[in-house]
């Protein structure tokens, strides 16, 4: 028998970018919220402290704030005709466990989608002609655009207080900026990063090949910031230590730092952290929840009343939740029916490795979001035509902090281990740096999400099972990409050269980035996505669902900027729309 | 490691660590460049991460059914980082002995890194641990174990960071010195540890003021 809680109006599932964004906008309109998440409370003074901040044993290799996976993990193929079997430990991603989520351990590069990324389908058909997606691809438009969303990345931006250098105002092309990019109200509310040696050589060399060189935006603060929560972050003093680390300095924005202390100082909010939700409860006729279920610290079964529940939760848990829930139709990959754990995807990234006899980069200095970029190659940005793919790639050249655990590049032919690598290493650790090529992903019918019929979590509930491999057109667009790359590294004139294309099988092996997405996904009818435009559920209308989820396909750009964009999206849908109708915002 | 009646082991045992000082001086050996992974306390970072939740694999998911699995999912032993180690260098000491009379440290350098180097194709049949298995973790681990904070038992005296040039725990300093393009940033590096015994002086933020080495 489950403990019994005092009914809430408002529950949300997750403390990450989407939930305690959703959590502050609620409020702010007057609206009484519970948040569970189902990690730790973390308190950046006392996790972040230094000097143990800097530990890259613990934060990376150990994963301190991922996923607890003696507990829940996600089981893996890469076809429908394989067993999947458990992801053991850590591998290609990092799904997080704690109040403030993935949003503490990103880079910080703060990316809009293109425009084009909305409507993949209908703007390739309408250029390259109705062929011109392979036959098994699904992706499809959001049924949202970016003028849509525009708004609300502005929001977000504000909030996370992004550096960066307007490339497109209103329509208007700005020098120094991104001209790709979709046109924007305002400039970023903080300058860009100043550049380091390689990306000053990875602009010298764009430049002289012709393509339109910026800085990528980043959520690291290039300056002391208050943001419109009032809350306060400190500038960047580029040590390294941020990609998979909470930032001891305050200055990479996460909920933690741009948000949370905003919404514990309201009298209407209520945090609840070891609390993992298991189920979203639903009256007898299936269409209207009625709460949720969860596991407290103790593992015994809570049941919380709610008239809304909005699921914040990681992409991979937003699915699983649903799924477990019986909400929405399961997808089925053989006859392409059902929505739920549909276009699952992810991100293939090429990577150029430069190597100099004489050139010292500093490469432990910088951040995530530290980088030089050029957009000529994403999206739709460039003519496919002939070339067999559709999508692309940005292509930057990062000073991420490259700590020497994980990151030790040598030349090509070095052996792995003895006296010649021992010379290689120690000659190019520093002598070196890392152009990517960072890829879009286009969503098919056999890559989807179901629940695992073997492998169960610790409470006895099974696994999401992941089902994906790359496909042809994702294998060219990054060699494709990858040899734009090569060539920007070429002109810059390195001893040697590493190109490393996506090619062969999806491994879930070695850490790649934490960009999934899909399974959730948003669309313009009930048929073919879960949600309506406002990431309402189609099925049962008191049931928001935000995240990376709810991308029909991958764009190459890193999620973050989306996700905080569609967070704002939803609570504006919420506080105008939805509190007035109590009911489908969209009629099926 | 000369002197191993001084040296105390959480979970190895005596021979276990012979083996290991062995093995990881092969994988980053002692040369002109410095000193290799024995001296740097390697086989004491193995023996305290085979004594933490890592060494049962605490924080991974350990339920079955087991199966091999393809190369694309991972790690699938049912076989714990410490049975990795206990029956690995039990089953390739058993294997010296019967190629060449002798346990692995025992042997000399070459026939050590022709071992190891079968070990890492997989070339060694051993009885119960897959030889690339015990290898690819015993690689890891020593990388680890040369690279991570010395508060973790290896890098002893900064030997892996000194070797690269890296700065261990960050310094303020960087955002001037990013402007300087080319320039060498080159201290010596700081570890945890002498932040907590004041070794080096810190700046308001927590973050160390690097010092130049002495020349």
């Amino acid at each position: 028998m489950a403990i019994q809680r005092k009914p809430v109006d408002i529950v949300i599932v997750g403390a990450g970018v989407a939930g305690t964004i959703i959590a502050k906008e609620l409020l702010d309109a007057g609206l009484q919220v519970l948040q569970l998440e189902r990690g730790r409370m973390v308190d950046p003074n006392e996790d972040f402290a230094m000097p143990f901040a800097h530990d890259e044993l613990k934060f990376t290799v150990h994963s301190d704030l991922g996923q607890d996976l003696s507990r829940e993990t996600v089981t893996f193929r890469n076809t429908i005709d394989e067993i999947a079997l458990p992801m053991r430990q850590m591998g290609s991603f990092k799904p997080a466990e704690c109040v403030g989520g993935a949003g503490i351990l990103w880079n910080g590069q703060t990316w809009r989608f293109l425009p084009w990324d909305f409507e993949v389908r209908s703007r390739a058909e309408q250029r390259y002609g109705a062929g011109c997606l392979p036959e098994d691809c699904t992706s499809q438009d959001w049924g949202l655009t970016y003028q849509e969303l525009e708004p609300h990345y502005e929001r977000f931006e504000q909030v996370y207080g992004v550096g960066g250098k307007a490339g497109n105002l209103n329509g208007a092309i700005v020098p120094g900026g991104n001209p790709f990019e979709g046109p924007r109200a305002s400039e970023y509310p903080n300058p860009p990063t100043r550049p380091t040696l390689s990306g000053a050589l990875f602009t010298e060399a764009a430049q002289s090949l012709g393509y339109t060189p910026f800085t990528t935006p980043s959520a690291a603060m290039t300056r002391d910031y208050v943001n419109p929560y009032g809350m306060s972050l400190n500038r960047c003093v580029k040590g390294g230590f941020c990609s998979q680390f909470g930032c001891a300095n305050g200055a990479k924005a996460s909920p933690l730092t741009t948000v949370l202390p905003a919404l514990l100082r309201h009298r209407h909010y209520e945090l609840r952290p070891h609390s993992n939700v298991v189920r979203i409860n639903l009256d007898p006729s299936g269409t209207r929840a009625t709460g949720v279920t969860y596991l407290d610290a103790t593992a015994k079964l809570v049941e919380q009343p709610a008239e809304l529940v909005i699921l914040c939760s990681y992409t991979l848990n937003n699915t699983r939740l649903m799924l477990l829930s019986g909400i929405g139709q399961p997808y089925d990959p053989v006859s392409g029916t059902g929505v739920i754990g549909k276009n699952y995807s992810y991100q293939p990234v090429g990577t150029v490795n430069l190597f100099f006899e004489d050139r010292s980069f500093n490469r432990f200095m910088g951040g995530g979001a530290q980088a030089q970029v050029i957009d000529d190659f994403n999206g739709d940005n460039f003519d496919h035509t002939g070339l067999g793919f559709i999508g692309g790639a940005y292509i930057s050249a990062n000073n991420g902090g490259a700590l020497p655990i994980r990151s030790r590049p040598v030349p090509e032919g070095t052996p792995r281990w003895g006296r010649a690598w021992k010379k290689a290493v120690s000659r190019y650790y520093d002598r070196s740096f890392t152009i990517n090529a960072h890829g879009g992903c286009q969503s098919y019918r056999g890559n989807y999400l179901d629940l695992d019929p073997t492998y169960k979590d610790a409470f006895g509930l099974p696994l999401l099972r992941m089902t994906f491999d790359w496909r042809d057109n994702e294998r060219k667009m990054s060699a494709y990409t990858t040899a734009r790359a090569a060539e920007i590294a070429r002109a810059i004139g390195p001893d040697h050269l590493k190109a490393s294309p996506v090619k062969g099988k999806y491994s879930n092996v070695h850490y790649e980035n934490t960009h999934n997405n899909g399974g959730v996904i948003v669309g313009g009818d009930p048929r073919s996505s879960a949600l309506n435009k406002y990431l309402q559920s189609w099925d049962v209308p008191n049931v928001f669902v935000v995240g990376a989820s709810a991308f029909p396909q991958n764009s190459a750009n890193n999620p973050t900027g989306t996700v905080g964009a569609l967070a704002y999206w939803t609570a504006e849908a919420i506080t105008t729309l939805y509190l007035d109708r109590q009911d489908a915002l969209v009629d099926a | 490691m000369a002197h191993q009646a001084s040296r105390h082991f959480f979970y190895l045992l005596p021979s276990e660590a012979r083996f290991l000082d062995a093995a990881v001086e092969r994988l980053i050996p002692t040369d002109e460049q410095g000193p290799g992974a024995c001296a740097a306390g390697v086989t004491e970072y193995i023996d305290r991460q085979l004594a933490s939740v890592w060494g049962v694999h605490g924080r991974n998911y350990r339920f079955g059914p087991w199966q091999d699995g393809t190369p694309q999912q991972g790690y699938q032993s049912a076989l714990v980082p410490q049975q990795v180690y206990r029956m690995g260098i039990q089953e390739v000491d058993a294997w010296c002995r019967g190629e060449h009379r002798q346990p692995f440290s025992f042997l000399d350098e070459t026939a050590q890194e022709n071992i190891l180097t079968q070990l890492e194709k997989g070339a060694v049949g051993l009885p119960n641990v897959p030889p690339r298995l015990f290898f690819d973790m015993l690689y890891g681990n020593t990388m680890e174990g040369f690279f991570s904070d010395p508060v973790y038992g290896g890098n002893r005296d900064k030997i892996g960071w000194k070797l690269l040039g890296f700065p261990g725990i960050a310094s303020a300093a960087y955002v001037e010195h990013m402007a300087r393009h080319g320039v060498a940033y080159r201290v010596e590096p700081v570890a945890i540890e002498d932040v907590l015994q004041g070794r080096v002086e810190i700046d308001a933020g927590g973050y160390p003021k690097h010092v130049l080495p002495e020349r």
